[in-house]
């Protein structure tokens, strides 16, 4: 399919600043791409404009295996929020907001006209920067997509999904007793957790993650980190994330976007340990980023 | 010299002033090590510092003087006049001394009284001498402030601190001045009311049923005995404030909320002006328009499927009142909804839902106490509304909650009470301030609830 995934290149013309390698990125290298059945999505030349033509993306091809962590690591206003936003149509949201390119859900286009972009977030579900719950008690906050999607048949149902969610999302422990509480009344990675089993209540396939801990204090990042690794057994996660620590620690792949560009992907320790590309090299050794 | 030209050579000395001062703080600066010089302010500073020790001392005495010396003088001249002038009531010594200020000012010689004469004269020899001991007073006052502050002229005088706090008690000043006014009116609307309750008990007033506050002015007229049962006052209020609001709150949020959530920004640039336009249009012209289309249409309506409306009805000024509301409800709650955060809306879109179930859902309860404040206001502003009523709600106390007959509100009743020839110390003008005191304590509970919940609002995303 592409000569990328099949002979890895090297491409690492000498070390310099930041801006002298963007004429560099001719392509994707590493192993953007997964040959077999496990793709959940497929994306192919994504581009992305905000209002008066300003592009945010270029191009951008890149499979996301199905129960994998992708880590999407690059410099501010590199792109990479931006790209995680079209998985969901997010971008939709923001006036004068468009996306060209191919995307696929389990083969599905998600911009085809019988797609309801409302439903496709249901099954692709978002967790936010800074922790936003509902002004609602700790049980509506999980209830709402729920109740929204009418999963549940009765209350009793309705408590099952809410305790499972919590479960999950390992916060179920520490609010059994205060669920009519307000959300917005505890403390901010408890808040995040909330948000997290708010978001797997409506039981999504795919979780996208917007640089998920950066407004958590260490302790809760790595209660955050523990969780996303037990959910990748059942949820496809990709992951923003500004800390290369983190990337590594949590993620099997890795895609380091600059400029727009989607530059090198590949297994997270390949590219920790022997990146492709030398702006990827550049930016994990800390030249620039 | 008369108080404008006191003023004006004030003005001038104080001007004046500065520059000395300027000049003087430069004079006595020598250069410093590390550039500019060894002043503790800038120059400019130390000249504000002898302006206001010329300018404010003096302001002060002259205004002292301008408000206090009247009353004096009038003292004085009173204690003139013979035994048998003093010894009087007070209303005659009032009536004494206006006689003798008119003729002050028309001229002593028209006098017929000679002891009338010998007072006017006295008061006019006295008020000559305030004038010139007031002018002469002010500017030794300003020249000894200018002296002082020359002397605080040194490198070491903090005059930019100084002149900080001279600013500071400025504001403060002011600030005090508009309280005081507040309290000033509150005062005296409440003095008035306790007057009237010393005439009316305020049971009548408030539980009253039955009011008409015509009473007989002179002994031989025959005139109602005059009953202050407010209870048909209040409820004509409610009753035209709650269909103001029963229009003014649904279509104000919609329109809000259209604003804020679904208007492009091209639509949102000409909308949101044109609704605030409805606030800019005098509430004179809504009388006329409630009165003179709205009320007529109403009773046309009424007529054609058999129902009896009055000419003035409750309905065609409360209908006309809640349109003129709406901007006040849309702008307001346009602003909390506007304030909810942009993360919220996300996180309910991110599960899945659509644009008005976020709103209905998320921003809504989010935008709610900032809401409830809007309406609270809005619904302040509906009760002490008056040019609307006047014109078009009735005259005539009935106490019912029928929208379709005429009724009447308190402001209505304010006016009708407080026009024309009164006598001032009447049941019948006092019920006017009681009335008000009513419409003050309402609105103000009203808009302490509002402002307290709006600001309880704030905090929460800040």
């Amino acid at each position: 399919m592409n000569t990328a995934a099949a002979t890895p290149q090297t491409h690492k013309p000498a070390a310099g600043g930041r801006e002298e390698f963007a004429h560099d990125i001719t392509g994707t290298v590493g192993r953007p791409f997964l040959e077999g059945k496990n793709t959940k999505f497929f994306c192919r030349g994504v581009n992305v404009f905000y209002t008066g033509d300003k592009q945010a993306i270029y191009d951008v091809s890149v499979d996301i295996g199905r129960n994998e962590v992708i880590a999407m690591i690059g410099p501010s206003g590199c792109g990479k929020s931006t790209f995680l936003r079209c998985l969901n149509r997010m971008n939709d949201t923001i006036a004068g907001c468009r996306v060209t390119g191919e995307i696929n859900l389990d083969g599905e286009d998600i911009h085809a006209k019988e797609q309801d972009p409302v439903l496709l977030r249901a099954r692709v579900g978002m967790v936010f920067q800074k922790p936003n719950p509902f002004p609602k008690s700790i049980y509506d906050n999980v209830a709402y997509g729920p109740r929204l999607h009418g999963l549940a048949a009765n209350r009793a149902e309705l408590d099952d999904i809410v305790e499972q969610s919590l479960t999950k999302a390992g916060l179920f422990k520490e609010v059994k007793d205060r669920l009519q509480t307000p959300g917005t009344g505890l403390s901010g990675g408890q808040q995040q957790r909330l948000c997290i089993a708010r978001t797997i209540a409506v039981s999504p396939e795919v979780i996208l993650m917007d640089e998920p801990t950066s407004a958590l204090d260490p302790i809760a990042t790595a209660t955050i980190e523990e969780l996303i690794d037990e959910l990748r057994q059942s949820f496809t996660i990709c992951i923003v994330t500004h800390s290369m620590q983190q990337a590594a620690r949590i993620s099997q792949r890795t895609a380091y976007f600059h400029l727009g560009k989607l530059v090198e992907v590949n297994d997270t320790k390949t590219v920790f340990t022997n990146p492709q590309h030398q702006l990827t090299e550049n930016y994990i050794t800390g030249r620039f980023g | 010299m008369s108080t404008l030209g006191i003023l004006l050579t004030l003005l001038a000395l104080t001007a004046f002033s500065y520059f000395i001062g300027r000049k003087r703080s430069l004079a006595v600066a020598t250069r410093s090590k590390r550039g500019g010089n060894n002043l503790h302010s800038l120059p400019g500073y130390y000249g504000y510092l002898v302006a206001v020790w010329c300018g404010i001392p003096a302001l002060v005495i002259l205004l002292l003087w301008s408000g206090l010396s009247d009353s004096i003088i009038t003292q004085m001249t009173l204690a003139h006049l013979p035994a048998e002038l003093q010894n009087q009531s007070g209303d005659q010594v009032s009536l004494i001394s206006n006689q003798i200020r008119n003729l002050v000012a028309n001229g002593i010689e028209t006098a017929n009284d000679p002891a009338m004469k010998v007072a006017a004269e006295e008061y006019s020899r006295l008020q000559t001498i305030s004038s010139m001991a007031k002018t002469v007073m002010v500017l030794v006052v300003a020249i000894a402030g200018f002296a002082v502050g020359m002397r605080f002229i040194k490198p070491s005088t903090r005059a930019r601190n100084q002149v900080e706090r001279v600013i500071q008690y400025t504001m403060i000043l002011c600030a005090a001045i508009a309280i005081l006014t507040t309290v000033g009116i509150v005062m005296s609307v409440l003095f008035e009311s306790v007057r009237f309750f010393g005439e009316v008990p305020a049971t009548d007033f408030l539980f009253g049923t039955h009011w008409s506050p015509q009473t007989a002015i002179r002994a031989d007229q025959v005139g109602g005995s005059g009953s202050f049962g407010a209870i048909p006052l209040f409820v004509g209020t409610l009753l035209i404030s709650a269909i103001a609001l029963l229009i003014a709150v649904p279509l104000g949020l919609m329109s809000a909320i259209y604003l804020s959530e679904y208007a492009s920004p091209f639509m949102r640039a000409y909308i949101k002006p044109a609704l605030e336009i409805l606030a800019g249009i005098p509430t004179v012209v809504y009388g006329f328009f409630a009165a003179l289309t709205v009320a007529p249409f109403i009773r046309d309506m009424g007529a054609a499927i058999g129902l009896n409306v009055a000419s003035e009805s409750a309905l065609a000024a409360g209908v006309v009142m809640g349109v003129m509301i709406i901007p006040f409800m849309s702008s307001l709650s346009d602003d909390v909804i506007n304030a909810v955060p942009q993360a919220m809306r996300d996180g309910s879109y991110g599960m899945g839902a659509t644009k008005s179930e976020t709103i209905k859902q998320v921003v809504l309860p989010a935008a709610l106490p900032g809401i409830v404040g809007a309406f609270l206001l809005a619904a302040s502003r509906a009760i002490g509304e008056t040019m609307i009523v006047v014109m078009a709600a009735g005259l005539s106390a009935n106490l019912t909650v029928n929208p379709l007959e005429a009724v009447t509100t308190v402001t209505v009743q304010i006016v009708t009470l407080l026009t024309g020839d009164q006598e001032f110390d009447s049941a019948k003008t006092l019920a006017a301030f009681a009335l008000g005191l009513a419409l003050f304590v309402v609105t103000l509970i009203l808009n302490i609830l509002a402002l307290h919940i709006v600001r309880k609002y704030r905090e929460q995303y800040e």
